[in-house]
């Protein structure tokens, strides 16, 4: 390959994710990364819980009582959707994996399907263990 | 790890306001990357008010028109003027596309984008940028010589070892169908410069569009070097650092879908083991 003129300063390097503009599938496949992320976190709880469970009454009644609280629901409440965003997101790709669905509309329709689904499915299981505790 | 903000002498700045054309009635506001390797500043934006009553539809006749009548310093490559060439892609509106085949009402509604995260601008200008994460060479011109070394690495000729036929290989007419939405491109680079993952991984990951040339070779049914060409695609980066973002099928101005030819290829790749 002819090499080519290099100016005799740097290069700039021209802007990308300060100018480009935000598709779904984009949006959704860094939502799939950060919620994968935060599931570590997610897994600790249920370690947690786990550890208490096994440690005795004294301890399971601590970690009840923190997960009964205000912000222990909260933070359940953000744990399940995203659990279910990531599940829905892995079963995204999963479907992708097969060279099926990639067209534009369905693509489209796949990723924005994984954000109003886990929402739906979060409410869904919290209306369920509200109803049925 | 990947940067996500510009190496300080990439900022971009605020740079020149030019005067609107005396007369005009139907004005259109252009803000143009700019950056010049003589004066060693930094990049900026000029802004420019195009006369769309003497100016064509497409964007590109935009840029001719603010190249001949305001700013004859603007650098942009361009040829064909009708999508078949792919030197005129860049940035535009914040999707990559080519200018020539983007009209100047049309860059303003994009059928894919997320409407939450997408910039409300107030003052209605058409904001132009070079191809993503590209060395500048010049304003509106990147460095295309590793997007080109990478279509390159993956051999993009037939390959056989059969005596070559007395006149040609032969192809059914279903074999051939099977290259359709593969051989239209053009490497304009809109694809790759489009794919984050290639955004932080573009010296080892080889990007959309040398993949979905690498795929219209390996489909070929005339090719037997089958593979040979699939044993240099397996690699965690020059293959698998796609990651469905999509991008590249969304920008895609020919509309082809190299997302669908990397994901055939990662097929292949699991068929030929079982």
């Amino acid at each position: 390959m002819a090499p080519t003129a290099r100016p005799t300063v740097a290069q700039p390097l021209s802007p990308h994710l300060q100018i480009y503009r935000w598709t779904w599938t984009m949006a959704m496949s860094v939502l799939h990364r950060v919620t994968g992320t935060a599931l570590y976190g997610g897994t600790a709880l249920v370690a947690i819980w786990l550890v208490a469970l096994a440690s005795g009454p004294a301890a399971y009644a601590w970690v009840g009582w923190f997960f009964g609280s205000w912000i222990g629901r909260i933070v359940l409440f953000g744990y399940t959707w995203i659990l279910m965003h990531h599940m829905l997101g892995g079963l995204r790709h999963f479907v992708w994996d097969f060279g099926v669905g990639l067209d534009r509309s369905t693509r489209m329709n796949l990723s924005r399907g994984t954000l109003i689904g886990s929402v739906i499915l979060t409410l869904v299981i919290w209306a369920a263990a509200l109803i049925l505790r | 790890m990947a940067q996500f903000s510009l190496p300080k002498n990439s900022q971009v700045r605020e740079g020149k306001s030019w005067p609107a054309p005396a007369g005009a009635k139907n004005l259109q506001t252009f803000r143009i990357y700019r950056w010049n390797p003589d004066d060693g500043a930094n990049p900026r934006i000029d802004t420019y008010q195009v006369d769309r009553d003497d100016c064509g539809p497409m964007v590109l006749d935009a840029l001719l028109w603010i190249k001949n009548r305001i700013d004859s310093t603007l650098v942009f490559r361009r040829s064909c003027r009708e999508g078949i060439c792919g030197s005129c892609a860049m940035n535009i509106e914040g999707q990559n596309t080519l200018a020539c085949t983007m009209g100047i009402d049309e860059c303003k509604s994009p059928d894919n984008a997320l409407p939450i995260l997408t910039r409300k601008d107030k003052d209605g200008a058409i904001r132009i940028y070079p191809l993503p994460h590209m060395p500048v060479l010049k304003d509106l011109v990147p460095d295309l010589t590793n997007f080109f070394a990478q279509h390159a690495a993956i051999e993009p000729w037939l390959q056989t070892e059969t005596p070559a036929p007395e006149k040609e290989w032969r192809q059914t007419p279903e074999d051939r169908a099977r290259l359709d939405g593969l051989y239209e491109c053009i490497l304009c680079a809109c694809c790759t410069t489009s794919c984050p993952s290639y955004w932080w991984n573009g010296d080892r990951f080889l990007g959309p569009a040398a993949l979905l040339q690498a795929y219209r070779w390996l489909i070929d049914s005339r090719d037997e070097n089958t593979g040979e060409r699939l044993d240099g695609l397996h690699d965690p980066f020059r293959l698998y650092r796609c990651h469905t973002i999509m991008n590249c099928a969304n920008t895609c101005p020919k509309n082809l879908n190299p997302a669908k030819a990397i994901a055939e290829i990662k097929k292949m790749m699991v068929e030929r083991e079982v």
